[in-house]
């Protein structure tokens, strides 16, 4: 539990935008969309980590960075992966002796690694192919991974995958398309699908927040049972505080591109420190009906600003309540204001100063 | 005073497959200045009961019976012309689903305020964008906004101009039909909190639709459960909230993450019915955990269980 599996460090993903005619005519640079703007963590083996945000604060991209869908602009990422695959990497690209770095890597090795980190997106309706049948989507990957030799091997990690996602009988639905599947369903042969390359870490990308909630248990209890089972690590994305806290043991709150509060779950939801964790936290709805009679506190103002404009000091500066002139100026630092608690906040430097 | 009256209403939708039974034999009351909270999962039909309401219902949809009295209005004998003349937008109106959507792209948020204004009151147009800017300044805009056009505005500004828009007529009823889905957890409280004033300062009457039972409970006096197109429960906020009778009441409360407490959350096995071809009987009988004989063979009918507490189940 305490080792790191995943070391990010100074992570960034810049965007370019289009430059218009008059742009281009004046040499005019083109602009950037700072999606991911140095994004530094460890995710430990064995734990649900939690990336947690409004829309466009780069939960999403930082995700599909780990999952390697996109190359980064900045920053490196170590991985460890499992013994068996580490002795096929060459010893150049091992760091640590344990670690690799994530990074253009000749292609077989590169293969390798796909395998170990999978992702699962938000929605199951787009994610599977709807000319494919459950069985080819599950067998594609086998192929493109040259695991399973024969077809009956194939099959047979197919139907284990099936079942251990309970979708069953496997049988009854290896024929079927997406389409005759239910939204629950869907996602549970999305999750059964990076199961079949036995992967160490799964990035999960909202994977309930298009499903129904009498059903958003379920797959939440799945991906813990299946956690345990198949000792997986979890990078779980998500907008939804309740989910995080529900399942996760560490989270990440991101703002703008960068984390401004990174902490144990408990830490964050009965101790938060940075104003935009409190300002989130203050918005969750509950389901308690005294509620009604009261006006919620929503202690900060506006929206969050365009990622291609991203606000010079603290980023959170414009809508922040307790704005001081130096949030304008520099950005803040990390500061530990608790065990494992890490907050990017100038209200901490000016309490550690006096 | 009742507001409301819905009566056994029916609304189906005719389609080459079969005929679904969208919203059926649906009856409940609104009191004026009451907030009723209707919660169901995606295709219960509490958008379509919406849509009855509002007497628009998209083909091959139709009201197949039942009655609905708004204000004295009897709307379901109504023709068109009538409803659209006297009815819809001043005396019910509706915050859509999806606010980014709702606006039209060409033209300014002033023109789109203004118009009911101008159509249905006859108000000249200077006057209308007066009106308008007040209506703006009431959902917490600025006036400004109204020379803007929509891809100007954020997400929670759209979702504000949509309010004022249902808002302009002064309507006896709001519905709201899932106001918040596309915004963020900030914006949203924001939104809440604008509908919680509206509710305080004009005393609006408001049904207010959603899946997710934390935001009803954020507003609504009365829920109303919806399962399978029927309502199952029906009961003040705190009957329903604090002693739910329901077993899909239960099951759906019970599958909410609290931020705090760390209860484990359970879920409702199985899928919500074909409503093409529901199950005889209880719709909810296929995935409930108290399943009794009589459950598969007879629907139950809405039953006054505690004094203004009504539930569809033959526990009770």
């Amino acid at each position: 539990m305490s080792e790191p599996i995943l070391i990010i460090n100074n992570l960034k993903k810049y965007f370019p935008l289009k430059r218009s005619l008059k742009q281009v005519l004046t040499f005019k640079k083109a602009g950037y969309v700072k999606a991911v703007d140095g994004v530094t963590f460890n995710v430990k083996k064995g734990e649900i980590f939690c990336l947690v945000g409004e829309s466009g604060c780069g939960k999403t991209t930082t995700g599909r960075l780990i999952a390697r869908l996109i190359n980064p602009t900045g920053g490196e990422m170590y991985f460890k992966p499992k013994p068996e695959i580490l002795e096929l990497v060459p010893d150049r690209y091992i760091y640590k002796g344990k670690y690799v770095k994530l990074e253009k890597l000749p292609s077989n090795i590169d293969k390798l690694l796909r395998r170990e980190i999978q992702i699962i997106f938000q929605d199951p309706f787009g994610s599977l192919n709807p000319r494919q049948t459950v069985y080819s989507i599950l067998e594609e990957p086998l192929l493109i991974h040259g695991l399973g030799k024969t077809k009956d091997e194939r099959t047979e990690i197919i139907y284990r995958a099936l079942t251990e996602v309970k979708i069953t009988p496997p049988d009854e639905f290896i024929g079927r398309y997406p389409h005759m599947l239910s939204g629950g369903q869907r996602q549970r042969v999305a999750i059964a699908r990076t199961l079949v390359l036995r992967p160490s870490m799964i990035v999960a990308d909202e994977p309930v927040s298009m499903l129904d909630v009498s059903i958003r248990a379920e797959i939440l209890q799945l991906m813990l049972d299946l956690k345990e089972s198949r000792q997986l690590t979890y990078v779980f994305i998500t907008h939804d505080l309740a989910v995080a806290a529900y399942l996760c043991d560490r989270i990440a709150v991101m703002y703008l591109g960068k984390i401004v509060e990174i902490a144990p779950t408990n830490e964050i939801i009965n101790n938060p420190n940075h104003p935009y964790t409190k300002a989130l936290l203050a918005a969750v709805p509950e389901p308690d009906p005294s509620n009604r009679f009261k006006i919620r506190e929503i202690p900060i103002i506006g929206e969050v600003p365009s990622a291609a404009n991203v606000p010079p000091g603290c980023r959170f500066h414009t809508r922040c309540p307790y704005a001081m002139d130096i949030c304008k100026k520099k950005e803040p630092d990390y500061i530990e204001v608790g065990t494992e608690h890490y907050s990017a906040c100038w209200l901490n430097a000016k309490e550690s100063k006096t | 005073m009742t507001l409301l009256e819905v009566r056994n209403l029916k609304v189906y939708y005719y389609t080459f497959k079969g005929v679904v039974k969208a919203v059926d034999e649906v009856s409940f009351d609104l009191k004026e200045g009451e907030v009723l909270g209707i919660a169901g999962e995606s295709g219960c039909g509490k958008s379509t009961l919406a849509y009855g309401i509002m007497r628009l219902v998209p083909p091959p949809g139709k009201v197949a019976g039942g009655k609905i009295r708004l204000a004295g209005y009897d709307i379901t004998s109504m023709s068109e012309d009538e409803i659209r003349g006297n009815i819809r937008w001043k005396v019910v109106s509706m915050v859509f689903q999806g606010a980014m959507n709702a606006l039209n792209p060409v033209y300014t948020v002033g023109h789109q305020l203004a118009e009911p204004l101008i159509y249905h009151k006859g108000v000249p147009k200077r006057e209308a964008l007066e009106q308008a800017s007040k209506m703006l300044r009431a959902v917490g805009l600025t006036p400004d906004i109204l020379r803007r056009y929509p891809h100007e505005l954020s997400g929670g500004m759209k979702q504000r101009v949509v309010i004022a828009m249902a808002l302009i007529l002064n309507p006896k009823l709001i519905i709201a039909d899932e106001p918040t889905t596309a915004l963020d957890v900030v914006i949203q409280a924001q939104i809440m909190n604008l509908f919680k004033k509206i509710k305080k300062e004009y005393r609006q009457s408001m049904i207010f639709i959603t899946h997710d039972l934390s935001l009803i409970a954020e507003i609504a006096d009365k829920v109303a459960i919806m399962y399978g197109g029927k309502i199952v429960e029906y009961g003040t906020s705190d009957d329903i909230y604090l002693r739910p009778m329901h077993p899909y009441t239960q099951g759906l409360l019970r599958s909410i993450p609290r931020l705090r407490g760390k209860e484990k959350i359970t879920w409702i096995p199985g899928v919500p019915p074909d409503l093409r071809r529901p199950p005889p009987g209880c719709r909810f009988a296929p995935r409930c955990p108290h399943v009794m004989d009589v459950c598969r063979r007879k629907d139950p009918k809405l039953k006054e269980v505690e004094p203004g507490h009504y539930v569809a189940c033959w526990l009770y």
